[in-house]
């Protein structure tokens, strides 16, 4: 069938078998069917795994209803949790990893992305690349060998003398606490901006740049005001999939966070978080009331997740604006 | 495009294939090969895959795969059915056992024991701890290492003017309940406000994961106090102090301290193995002492599975403990070892 | 030269030369690590390590042959799983999808990017290990290819969507089809990207232990076909650096660089599968 008749065809339905079954072997339809099988089967784990979480968790949802949210206890002996503490901990690591690692990474992605020679650029994102290869194991006792001592000797006492007087960076530090973990999970998901991002920034047109460059602009400026808006989008995606990989990271996190169910303001002290406690104890934990108040905290992760993704894209969709790759 | 997806098939192929080649044994496996899965305890894990192993090359056709996730992972694993049998450090309750399907029986395997280990900058020699110390300790009551109760257990050593950092384990374990165990028995107060189970709410400390990272702090924190089992200290050369025992006289552990322990609570055994040998009496005796166990269950559908568990718990209990003293495991006292024999025959 | 270009001229070096710093940094972590993987583990690598079965503590000689096949096992099954269903399910969300179900399914996939690996474990145990009543690699496939999904779908529509509207219009000014525009055009344009995103999904889910606790459980032995319990590099690292023998932390180390290593040789195959597909179409 020729393009005209093709376009003629789609114009004019006709409610007939026949139109019906010519429609089904024209390549887009079916494209258009499989691919919409494979995007709803997505919804469907997501949907079949929330399921298992709500009804594995029964038991502390009756029991505690929404006190679990705010309650700081967790005593396993005595059947009493509560998982506010590991809230907090969870999203603090999780934002100093991000404050880490955001100017870091969109730093690395831009000189890899614009500076550098193709070859060696390629070499070097090949080795930041593998960064991501790592097993969290791995990360966990490097974190231990280290992190905590590098933070306990000489990081801990650099920011006391010099931002002492914030609450941020008082007490006492072991070496394990949030800034250790903050610190090795920023490590973990930085391999996930650079690749991302420079491979965004890699595929924005060469008139962006050449248009600013043309207008008088420094290189800085040409990238920092012509390019990287341009690739917002995808800079920005790659920042989500940073935060979820923060948010769920869990052996290595374990391992270099102190584990220690208390709130503190200051990022020096140990703390816990939610995937570090359901890895500690989910092979151990016998009881009913125990096993499904972890896994009723897998839920309240999924929940932070929700949130913290809806705020993220509401402050992304307030400024958002003209000129560049809409999503 | 079509160039691509062909190659990428033909590598994927090739990949499968050579994977599979791979992935198949060395040899044909044996017609009357017996394959158990089993799942458990961390502590007792180097014994076990050492019997394993030697089981497996006495008789080549049983493979049993033991896999240390956790005593409750064990537990948990064996109610379910998807292990063959279970291994756990903690003895199940009745609450638990009363949700098997079939009967689960215990069978303790090893002893071993909980030690105390710190790292104070200038002391070197080993520390006595008291009961009510270490419970007090634990429970943030003693603060410092020159309180007058460690002071008083230990004269003549200078205890530095300041305080503990007390280091736990954060992940759920059979070592936790072991020490636990032994602080309820030692401290009432222990006892009814944190209880003991294998995992506890510490009123203070850090969480180390695994005995790696109890020590792994302890070495790293100066002035901290942890514990860790018996045969983690031997292997890594951690210093570990004296504990107290019921009689009042502080025991270093040892492997004879840890059969003594056992041997004076074989007296009262109940039917089912299931007892605490912490704070046992005798005057030798280390009081930080526990079994492990293997939970078998009592009906096994498959009789080449059934004769292969029945005859390694055999092989175990005569020649297997042979292996213990090699890799720092307390033998089993003579007898609690005849009267598992005896039960062996209710695995049906 | 007025001193407004002189500050500006002035902040495009440092600015630049920040960049440059950052690279340092990230490069400097991963030279740290692979020295500590190297000089630490370096010496368990044997013939026989990538030979032998494990042996028990305190008797040398032994291996993780099979843990190496275990794992190329696992992330092959991941991958057949993972990479189709969020690459395809990307295409969707970038050329088909209307506004509100793109939406949906965008965010959906970012929500399981945020599950902790345990808890997607424990999921697939839920609904694999729990009815067949055994481990087997198949359960710790699907786990790690519910991992995959969420990334392989952001970057498959990143990349698609990054593609030049110029290029869209032109294939269908010469009359292509939309699928045929899809499979010809663009996604070959966006391949690179593409391609970045399933290295590192691939990367990231051959190093995942948690995942795999309790579903491909792990085996002392070789585990033949799909239907067993698999040992795998990222279990064996977990059980033999928390064990108290130091050459079982030796081989711990050991089994990182390998694992490092096969993905490494993963990267560097695709790439060029990718690349000289490139200069042959580019004839």
């Amino acid at each position: 069938m020729d393009a005209i008749s093709q376009v003629a065809q789609q114009r004019s339905p006709q409610r007939s078998p026949t139109v019906f079954f010519r429609r089904l072997a024209d390549g887009d339809a079916i494209a258009h069917f499989i691919t919409l099988v494979f995007a709803a089967s997505i919804l469907l784990i997501t949907s079949l795994l929330v399921y298992e979480l709500w009804i594995n968790s029964k038991l502390p949802r009756h029991q505690f209803g929404w006190h679990f949210l705010v309650t700081s206890v967790w005593d396993p002996v005595f059947g009493n949790f509560g998982a506010l503490p590991f809230i907090y901990g969870t999203v603090i690591t999780s934002a100093v990893a991000l404050i880490i690692a955001v100017p870091l990474g969109l730093g690395a992605a831009i000189f890899l992305a614009e500076l550098a020679p193709r070859g060696v650029s390629n070499i070097l994102t090949f080795l930041i690349e593998l960064l991501a290869a790592v097993p969290s194991v791995i990360y966990g006792l490097l974190g231990i060998f280290i992190v905590v001592p590098l933070v306990r000797d000489y990081v801990a006492p650099a920011l006391k003398a010099s931002l002492g007087f914030l609450p941020l960076f008082q007490g006492p530090c072991y070496g394990v606490g949030f800034l250790t973990a903050g610190i090795v999970l920023a490590v973990m998901v930085i391999p996930f901006i650079i690749s991302v991002s420079r491979e965004v920034l890699l595929s924005v047109p060469a008139d962006q740049r050449e248009a600013a460059l043309s207008l008088g602009a420094t290189r800085w400026e040409a990238t920092w005001k012509a390019v990287v808006p341009f690739a917002r989008t995808g800079i920005l995606g790659s920042v989500f999939l940073a935060m979820a990989r923060a948010l769920g990271e869990t052996m290595a996190v374990t391992m270099v966070i102190g584990n220690d169910p208390k709130i503190s303001a200051s990022l020096l002290a140990p703390g816990y978080s939610i995937a570090a406690v359901i890895a500690n104890e989910f092979t151990e934990a016998t009881g009913d009331l125990y096993l499904q108040s972890l896994i009723e905290l897998g839920l309240v992760l999924f929940l932070l997740t929700f949130i913290l993704n809806g705020m993220a894209r509401i402050l992304i969709v307030a400024t958002e604006t003209k000129g560049m790759a809409q999503e | 495009m079509i160039r691509a997806i062909s190659g990428f098939a033909v590598g994927a192929i090739l990949l499968l294939s050579a994977v599979g080649m791979m992935a198949a044994p060395r040899h044909a496996l044996p017609a009357d090969t017996v394959l158990l899965n089993a799942a458990g305890a961390t502590f007792p894990y180097p014994i076990y895959s050492k019997w394993f192993d030697v089981y497996h090359q006495k008789f080549p056709n049983v493979q049993i795969n033991y896999q240390s996730i956790g005593s409750g992972g064990g537990i948990r694993q064996v109610l379910a059915g998807t292990v063959d049998f279970g291994a756990s450090d903690g003895p199940m309750t009745d609450q638990m056992l009363g949700q098997a399907k079939v009967k689960i029986l215990h069978f303790p395997t090893v002893l071993g024991a909980d030690v105390p280990t710190y790292n104070i900058p200038g002391v070197t020699g080993e520390l006595n701890f008291t009961q009510n110390a270490l419970a007090d300790i634990f429970l943030g009551k003693v603060t410092k290492w020159n309180d007058p109760q460690m002071a008083k257990a230990n004269p003549g050593v200078n205890m530095p003017n300041k305080d503990i950092v007390v280091i736990h384990r954060s992940d759920g374990s059979g070592t936790t309940y072991i020490w636990v165990d032994f602080l309820s028995k030692a401290s009432q107060e222990w006892s009814t406000k944190v209880g003991k189970a294998t995992s506890v709410n510490w009123p203070v400390g850090l969480g180390g994961k695994g005995n790696e990272g109890v020590s792994g702090l302890v070495q790293q924190t100066p002035y901290a106090l942890g514990y860790v089992e018996l045969i983690y200290a031997i292997q890594n050369h951690i210093p570990y102090g004296k504990v107290q025992n019921s009689s009042g006289k502080y025991i270093k552990a040892d492997l004879a301290g840890v059969t003594a322990a056992a041997a004076s609570a074989a007296n009262n055994m109940p039917e089912d193995f299931r007892v605490s040998i912490t704070n046992a009496p005798g005057a030798t005796s280390y009081p930080i002492s526990s079994f492990t166990w293997l939970l078998i269950p009592s009906k096994i559908a498959d009789p080449a599975k059934r004769d292969a568990i029945k005859g390694f718990l055999k092989w175990m209990l005569t020649d297997g403990q042979n292996y213990n003293e090699g890799l720092a495991y307390a033998r089993l006292p003579k007898a609690v070892a005849a009267r598992e024999m005896k039960a062996i025959a209710l695995i049906q | 030269m007025n001193s407004s270009l002189r500050w500006r001229k002035f902040v495009n070096v440092v600015m630049l030369g920040l960049t440059a710093v950052c690279v340092t940094v990230a490069v400097s972590a991963l030279l740290i690590i692979l020295g500590y993987l190297v000089i630490h583990g370096a010496e368990s690598l044997s013939w026989n390590f990538f030979t032998q079965l494990p042996k028990p503590v305190g008797e040398t000689g032994g291996g993780m042959a099979n843990a190496i096949v275990g794992s190329a096992k696992l992330v092959l099954l991941a991958s057949m799983i993972g990479i189709p269903i969020g690459c395809i399910g990307g295409v969707y969300v970038a050329e088909y999808g209307g506004k509100m179900f793109s939406f949906v399914i965008r965010y959906t996939a970012d929500l399981l990017n945020g599950v902790p690996s345990i808890v997607i474990g424990i999921f697939a145990y839920t609904i694999i290990v729990l009815p067949m009543h055994h481990f087997s690699t198949i359960a710790g496939g699907f786990a790690l290819g519910i991992m995959m999904i969420p990334i392989a779908v952001r970057t498959t529509e990143s990349f698609l969507r990054a593609v030049p509207r110029s290029l869209r219009e032109a294939s269908v000014a010469l009359g292509a089809s939309k699928w045929k525009t899809i499979v010809k055009v663009i996604i070959p344009a966006a391949m690179g990207g593409i391609m970045t995103g399933i290295m590192l999904n691939i990367a990231r889910v051959a190093g995942e232990t948690a995942p795999l606790l309790f579903t491909a459980f792990s085996n002392r032995y070789w585990s033949p076909g799909w239907n067993q319990p698999a040992a795998s590099l990222p279990v064996m690292i977990y059980t033999y650096a928390i064990a108290p023998y130091e050459d079982w932390h030796r081989q711990a180390w050991a089994a990182g660089l390998v694992l490092l290593a096969m993905v490494l040789l993963t990267n560097i195959l695709a790439r060029l599968i990718l690349y000289s597909r490139r200069a042959s179409a580019s004839r």
